[in-house]
């Protein structure tokens, strides 16, 4: 008999030829707060998706204290005792919390006698809920409380928590812990995901760390640094790639100056106070955690979101930061969400349509007297696939058949050709192959090149290594200063981006 | 083995015109199961349904008619569903149409001049698009949902027809019957020869052109396209959602609204309590059998028009509810609604495999 719960062994998961999971390993003991860590898209929720029953591993198979099993669906796992609190609750607010949790429970419950066990349950683990609350009432806090009562009811023997802290106040947090760690002294194994490295010291006793799908340590949490943990999620493998030599900034052609927006949604980080200025000839690339205030940015500089929207923004030396995408597009700037479908193309229309979508009000000849030149338009997407090397199935197919890294290819190469004199880029190669993420590199080094502006907004600190000339950290909504390139290393940078933005100054002076 | 449904990579165009034809085709199985659950042959049942009313020329005259307010207020609804507004109110705008149309011949009963009859039908459209303001207004200040204001203002709408109607717009010589006075002169549509086609008709053939137009070619209507499609691409492109939904509510109100005053001024002659047999809810399975594209929906205005005709004949000689209209109308919808789910997906038979 095996002393483990749950052991993935050799996993691979792949999307298509991506490889989300590439030969992972992991083994959990009872009683045991394990933290999955790496940064976005290194692969952790596939991995987890997979224990959950949500996600079937390519290779490789899963253990059951000591036997293979396959986790069919969710509910599979929930009767081995797995229990999962994703970090977006699915909870109905027009009904009460109770409602909610028989909602999810198998069989058929009294009311009463499941309002009495969830009280009775919330008590002995100091989760304060209300029973007969509705749960539009509640904070979120509170809402994740429901979650993982909902949990506990099924007495599970693993618990898996999606990054719990992130919507949490420190003092929630604090109140968490207290619960998981009792969870794990009555023999209750915890997998916590997170990107707060000073939790993770603090609470978890053996730590996985993923870096682009691999297994890239197994360590102790207790006995490293937030900054080792930190080495060890961004790697210290791959060499510093130097920037373009030389690289002088021209004139500013994007000035923000303290710039705030609130949150957009529930889920979403409120920008605060943020200064940024970026000259003409450079590549300016924003590092950061997903979630914490990069597409409020995205938002705030693209003038998609102007509602709410405080400080000034100077584009091209013309205020406007009252002016809506249309006129900034006039200005010469252009822009690339992070979603490719639905956000930066319409997955029904082809593309030569899509080319429309964000050149209309600035192409001459794009529309005359309210008509529509599609000639013209399907000329520019010929151009484009041509130029970027956009591989496609069809003359000019729906953008929703275009696999992710042609898609990319093509909503970066539609801005590209109009030569803008700024561009701001979300996540330019998230999801894409090696290939294409290398073209659109050079693409934007070539653009900056040409002289014009260029803000990368990336989680991928290769990427941003190898192109940017200055860098800036965005945490919990706020900017860091941006400093070049040269004078930064990773593990400044990882400290900044954990949420260390106090101590990183400290830090980097010891260093 | 079960059958599962599985996305396809693209859109099928071959099933975005199949759809409709299977969901009539199953319309029609549906129907002939009723009709012989109901111990009418159904055969004959579907004959006199859906084949006489086109087998006459008096039948096609009056089917014409029947198409002209589905074809003027389902070219309109097309273009809101197209882009995501659901405007369900579109009787209530018929009606207010109606009544905005209705006040001149009835106020200023000697005023037959041409002039009349262009002030009626912009009045109509003007009380139609006016009405439909008010769930835009909802919408885009409250964040109000659409179809429910849109629906419970029809039921407004046709409570304060009514009043007037029987209250202060009643014939004085009308033996108290629910009427407003005759319209005469050019308070009454111009008609093809002495039938009973009349100007409404010509009216829907100009804006299902007009709309086709816009729809296909301009930018006003790729932008209805992407707002509807994908909202946040539609905000990327710089379009804004609270002016899609003004356009779209205020268009099909209007278009609702002149549907409205064509049947008065037009087959009626006459305001009365009953103003339309449910044009406007009709309008809007027109809209979806005509796969929300203005041609189509002049086809699948023509088709629903047949089966308002086949309602009366079939109470006439099978001795059935004219509602049995409704319940076709609703079955086709369904079945719409239903196919329309093999645009994007197809399906695929899975059998057992051991693992």
């Amino acid at each position: 008999m095996s002393d483990f719960l749950l052991e993935a062994v050799h996993i691979t998961k792949k999307f298509g030829d991506f490889a989300a999971n590439d030969d992972v390993t992991l083994r959990l003991r009872p009683g045991e707060i394990h933290a999955l860590l790496g940064e976005n898209g290194a692969g952790k929720s596939t991995l987890v998706k997979m224990m959950y029953g949500a996600l079937q591993p390519t290779e490789g198979e899963l253990h059951w204290r000591g036997k293979p099993v396959r986790i069919a669906n969710p509910a599979a796992a929930r009767s081995l005792g797995i229990g999962m609190v994703f970090q977006h609750f699915s909870l109905f607010e027009a009904l009460s919390v109770t409602e909610n949790i028989a909602l999810a429970l198998p069989g058929k419950a009294g009311m009463q006698e499941l309002s009495a066990r969830i009280a009775a349950v919330s008590r002995e683990y100091g989760l304060p809920l209300e029973p007969g609350a509705l749960v539009a009432d509640l904070s979120v806090g509170q809402r994740q409380r429901i979650e993982i009562v909902r949990c506990l009811l099924q007495e599970p023997a693993l618990l898996i928590m999606d990054e719990p802290t992130a919507v949490l106040t420190p003092q929630e947090a604090d109140q968490l812990f207290v619960t998981l760690r009792r969870l794990a002294s009555e023999g209750c194994a915890i997998l916590y995901i997170s990107h707060r490295l000073e939790e993770v010291k603090t609470l978890c006793h053996e730590a996985t760390i993923l870096r682009r799908g691999k297994v890239v340590a197994t360590v102790d949490p207790r006995r490293e640094t937030a900054a080792s943990l930190a080495r060890h999620m961004v790697g210290v493998d791959v060499a510093v790639v130097s920037t373009r030599a030389g690289a002088v900034a021209g004139e500013p052609i994007l000035t923000l100056d303290h710039v705030s927006l609130p949150a957009d949604g529930p889920f979403g980080t409120a920008l605060r106070d943020v200064s940024l200025r970026i000259g003409a000839g450079e590549i300016v690339a924003i590092a950061g955690v997903a979630g914490n205030g990069q597409s409020e940015l995205f938002d705030a500089v693209s003038g998609e979101r102007v509602d709410g929207l405080t400080g000034s923004i100077t584009l091209a030396g013309q205020v406007c930061a009252g002016r809506g995408i249309k006129a900034r597009r006039a200005l010469g700037a252009a822009f690339v969400p992070e979603e490719r479908l639905g956000h930066g193309a319409v997955p029904d229309f082809p593309l030569s349509q899509n080319v429309i979508l964000t050149r209309f009000a600035v192409d001459d000849g794009m529309v005359r007297r309210g008509l529509v030149n599609l000639g013209l338009a399907g000329d520019v997407a010929g151009r484009v696939a041509g130029a970027f090397d956009v591989r496609t199935s069809s003359n000019d197919p729906e953008a929703r058949s275009l696999s992710g890294g042609n898609l990319q290819k093509f909503v970066i190469g539609r801005e590209l050709d109009r030569k803008p004199r700024l561009l701001v880029v979300n996540q330019p190669t998230w999801g894409v192959d090696a290939g294409a993420a290398a073209v659109i590199r050079q693409a934007l080094i070539d653009l900056a090149e040409g002289g014009s502006a260029v803000l990368v907004i990336s989680q991928d600190l290769d990427e941003i290594f190898a192109i940017a000339d200055r860098i800036a950290v965005i945490s919990r909504g706020e900017l860091s200063e941006a400093k070049p390139t040269a004078t930064l290393d990773r593990e400044a940078i990882g400290l900044l981006m954990a949420g260390a933005h106090e101590t990183a100054s400290h830090d980097k002076a010891a260093s | 083995m079960r059958l599962v449904l599985e996305r396809r990579a693209e859109r099928s165009k071959l099933m975005t015109w199949l759809s409709p034809l299977l969901a009539v085709g199953l319309t029609l199985v549906t129907g002939a199961v009723i009709f012989s659950l109901m111990g009418l042959d159904p055969a004959r049942a579907l004959y006199v349904y859906f084949l006489e009313p086109v087998l006459w020329w008096w039948s096609l005259e009056e089917l014409v008619v029947k198409a002209a307010p589905l074809v003027l207020i389902g070219v309109g609804l097309a273009v809101c569903f197209r882009a995501n507004v659901w405007n369900i109110g579109a009787e209530g705008q018929l009606t207010m149409g109606a009544l905005f149309g209705s006040a001149l011949p009835i106020l200023w009963h000697e005023f037959q001049s041409f002039p009349v009859m262009v002030l009626m039908l912009a009045l109509g459209a003007l009380g139609g698009a006016l009405y439909a303001a008010i769930p835009a207004f909802l919408r885009t200040r409250f964040g109000t949902n659409e179809i429910l204001t849109s629906l419970m203002l029809v039921y407004v709408a046709q409570l304060i027809a009514d009043w007037f109607i029987r209250g202060p717009w009643r014939d004085p010589a009308g033996f108290n019957f629910p009427k407003s006075v005759q319209f005469e002169g050019w308070q009454l549509l111009p008609t093809l020869g002495d039938g009973r086609i009349h100007l409404g008709a010509g009216l829907a053939l100009v804006a299902v052109a007009v709309l086709y137009v816009v729809m296909s070619r301009t930018l006003k209507g790729f932008e209805v396209r992407v707002v509807g499609t994908a909202p946040r691409a539609g905000t990327f492109a710089g379009f804004s959602s609270k002016r899609m939904v003004w356009f779209c509510l205020l268009l099909s109100g209007g278009l609702a609204g002149l549907a409205g005053i064509c049947e008065v001024a037009g087959p009626s002659g006459h305001l009365q309590p009953a103003i339309s047999p449910g044009y406007g809810f009709t309008a809007i399975i027109v809209a979806f059998l005509g796969r929300l594209n203005p041609v189509g929906v002049l086809v699948a205005g023509v088709m629903l028009g047949i089966s308002y005709l086949g309602g009366e004949a079939a109470q006439i000689d099978l001795g059935i509810s004219d509602k049995t209209a409704q319940v076709f109308q609703g079955i086709l919808l369904f079945f719409i609604l239903a196919c329309d789910t093999l645009i994007l997906y197809r399906i695929r038979l899975l059998r057992p495999h051991t693992a």
